[in-house]
């Protein structure tokens, strides 16, 4: 799925990116991004799930605008050159295995010293009391850098339920800025989900809009950095209706010189009376210079409203830590199993249970024992 | 035959001296107790000798058949074969029982075939309900299923030494009642060495001590036999606190008097 180089070029040249000054931006690492060092990149991308309800090309006929309307620069540009991929569930229809689609982007740096840039759209358009439950997975086909600038569409119709999980696996050298829209009507359910341990700097923007009575969400994540890793998250929890509900946990871990940044807004509008929202954020500081910043919001205008927000940056316990070194638990296994314990309330949430064990494998590949010289 | 051996231990917490010179020896088969009001230094005992953060040992040694206890971090004093049943256990969340077991046995190099088997034993033979074992350690649990936690994972890791931290505070009595005869059979069977740290004596009438100390104000000021602890129970501890020297006011601050009598 080429993009025509010429205009994008042109484009990358010409785009005016936000800055750090900008809130929805604040802490970010923007600053850092200079698209001229960017040309067209190649994507690879695979679907296993059934053929007739998957299209390479996009379909916004039946989306509602509050969805397509692009909402930065980063979407404008996913507009104009995207590699896009529509999955559209009939009515009533329950397809129970999930459907997995594949990213393979390619790294490194052409003759000129230019790394790739890709932009994957997804949409996900399921229909009244239809079920559907995808995996989107990016991972990088060759190392080296590029930027993956990926866009996700939701929309769950009446009494529809889907569940999403994005898996980053991306190199470490590679930046993602991604953005993802769900909408809710009447009763509906959607899942979005995110495992991120890949990336440079990943980050992802999610907004989850309520827009009919009865409607649910929900967001999880895991992020775990390590080394110079950046990951940041922003997450709206948007009540457009009466009587939704909206849940988010994120947990996370940054070890070595990793930072991560989350910052989430419940937002309840003055007609979504009824309304229940809860949001709880934790991340462990694993090593002395790893850094976390966790931001919550609410901008809440009425009254009959349930709400709450937690968050905690901080080490391991240090009563957990001894509790099972006073059993005989080496130091780096005691940390081993208090970080995967602590995941593990996530990864039970994941939609598709049958990754779970390979999540828990890849994040206890990840730790190391420096993290517990303290 | 293994000996616990602590001579003139000294420790306290940020300059505070609480465990002011402890001589004590507990081997293998005997069950000591060492009995005190609050503020005596009976947490800090077993905490220093266990190697919890925070607590500065000051003087003295403490040492499991000739094995510097003080020079070791806290897990290789466990696989030294000393074991502490805490008084508060720890809740750590999405981990299992089992899992802690499984990583404490193989870091000592030891079987773990058949350790799921084990460990429903131990449940049952305590009366610890199956259905906890795969909960997270001693979250969502009661005071007395905590304490039958503590005291399955001492069954399974046969520990040569067992500290035992207030085993009786927060459990009723059908737990304490499990609890101590299981510790009192690994006593006997196994010849575990067992020193009981408490405030009250109920738990002694479960489980009976070959020695009894009274630790008043960081030093133990009295030892005996079981009978040591039948007296106390009728005079109380203010006979052996009554000659004790009272410092001056001056010296006294608010922390002083979380730890006085």
């Amino acid at each position: 799925m080429p993009t025509t180089s010429p205009e994008l070029l042109d484009q990358l040249a010409s785009v005016s990116l936000p800055t750090a000054d900008e809130e929805i931006w604040r802490y970010s690492r923007i600053g850092e991004l200079d698209l001229t060092r960017y040309v067209p990149g190649s994507v690879v991308t695979t679907v296993d799930g059934p053929d007739d309800l998957v299209v390479a090309a996009l379909d916004t006929a039946g989306l509602d605008e509050r969805l397509t309307d692009a909402a930065d620069v980063f979407a404008e540009l996913n507009d104009a050159f995207m590699a896009p991929l529509t999955i559209r569930v009939p009515r009533h229809r329950v397809v129970e295995a999930p459907i997995v689609v594949t990213h393979v982007v390619a790294g490194g740096l052409d003759a000129s010293g230019a790394a790739g840039v890709v932009f994957p759209r997804l949409v996900v358009e399921a229909g009244e009391a239809s079920s559907v439950t995808v995996v989107e997975r990016f991972v990088s086909g060759t190392p080296g850098p590029a930027l993956v600038v990926p866009v996700l569409q939701v929309q769950a119709a009446q009494a529809a339920r889907v569940e999403y999980l994005a898996a980053d696996e991306l190199g470490t050298d590679v930046w993602k800025i991604g953005h993802q829209r769900a909408l809710g009507d009447r009763d509906s359910t959607t899942l979005l989900a995110s495992v991120a341990l890949g990336a440079a700097y990943g980050r992802v923007r999610t907004e989850a809009r309520l827009v009919g009575q009865g409607g649910t969400t929900r967001q999880v994540a895991i992020y775990f950095a390590a080394d110079e890793q950046m990951h940041d998250f922003r997450t709206i929890q948007d009540h457009d209706a009466p009587h939704t509900s909206s849940d988010l946990l994120f947990k996370g871990a940054v070890q070595d010189t990793a930072r991560s940044v989350y910052t989430g807004l419940i937002r309840i509008r003055e007609h979504a009376r009824g309304t229940a929202a809860f949001q709880t954020n934790r991340t462990l500081t694993l090593s002395e210079g790893a850094w976390a910043e966790s931001v919550p919001n609410l901008d809440i205008r009425t009254n009959d409203v349930s709400c709450s927000h937690a968050s905690t940056v901080g080490p391991i316990d240090d009563d957990q830590r001894f509790y099972l070194e006073s059993r005989g638990v080496p130091p780096e296994v005691a940390e081993r199993l208090v970080v995967l314990g602590f995941f593990d309330e996530v990864i039970e949430q994941l939609p598709a249970g049958a990754v779970a064990a390979e999540l828990r494998r890849a994040v206890a590949d990840k730790l190391h024992v420096e993290a517990v010289a303290r | 035959m293994s000996t616990l051996e602590i001579i003139g231990l000294r420790a306290g917490i940020t300059g505070k001296e609480i465990v002011r010179g402890i001589d004590l020896s507990v081997s293998s088969g005997e069950v000591h107790a060492i009995m005190g009001p609050n503020g005596a230094g009976k947490s800090t005992l077993s905490g220093v000798l266990m190697g919890k953060p925070g607590y500065e040992v000051l003087a003295g040694s403490a040492t499991l058949d000739g094995v510097d206890l003080l020079a070791l971090p806290a897990w290789q004093r466990a696989q030294a074969g000393l074991h502490l049943v805490m008084q508060y256990p720890t809740e750590v969340p999405g981990v299992r029982v089992h899992d802690v077991l499984a990583e404490a046995l193989a870091a000592g190099g030891r079987d773990t075939g058949g350790l799921d088997d084990r460990i429903r034993a131990e449940a049952a033979r305590i009366g610890f309900d199956e259905r906890f074992l795969d909960r997270a350690l001693n979250v969502d649990l009661s005071g007395g299923e905590k304490k039958r936690n503590e005291t399955l994972q001492l069954a399974v890791l046969e520990p040569k030494i067992a500290i035992l931290d207030e085993l009786d505070s927060g459990l009723d009595i059908d737990a304490l009642r499990a609890c101590a005869r299981r510790v009192e059979d690994l006593s006997n069977e196994r010849a575990m060495g067992v020193l009981v740290i408490t405030h009250y004596s109920r738990l002694l009438a479960e489980l009976r001590p070959d020695h009894v100390h009274i630790l008043v104000k960081g030093r133990i000021v009295a030892s005996g036999g079981p009978e040591l602890a039948d007296e106390l129970e009728e005079v109380g501890y203010a006979a052996y606190t009554a000659g004790d020297e009272v410092e001056p006011p001056a010296a006294r601050s608010a922390l002083d008097d979380l730890f006085a009598l």
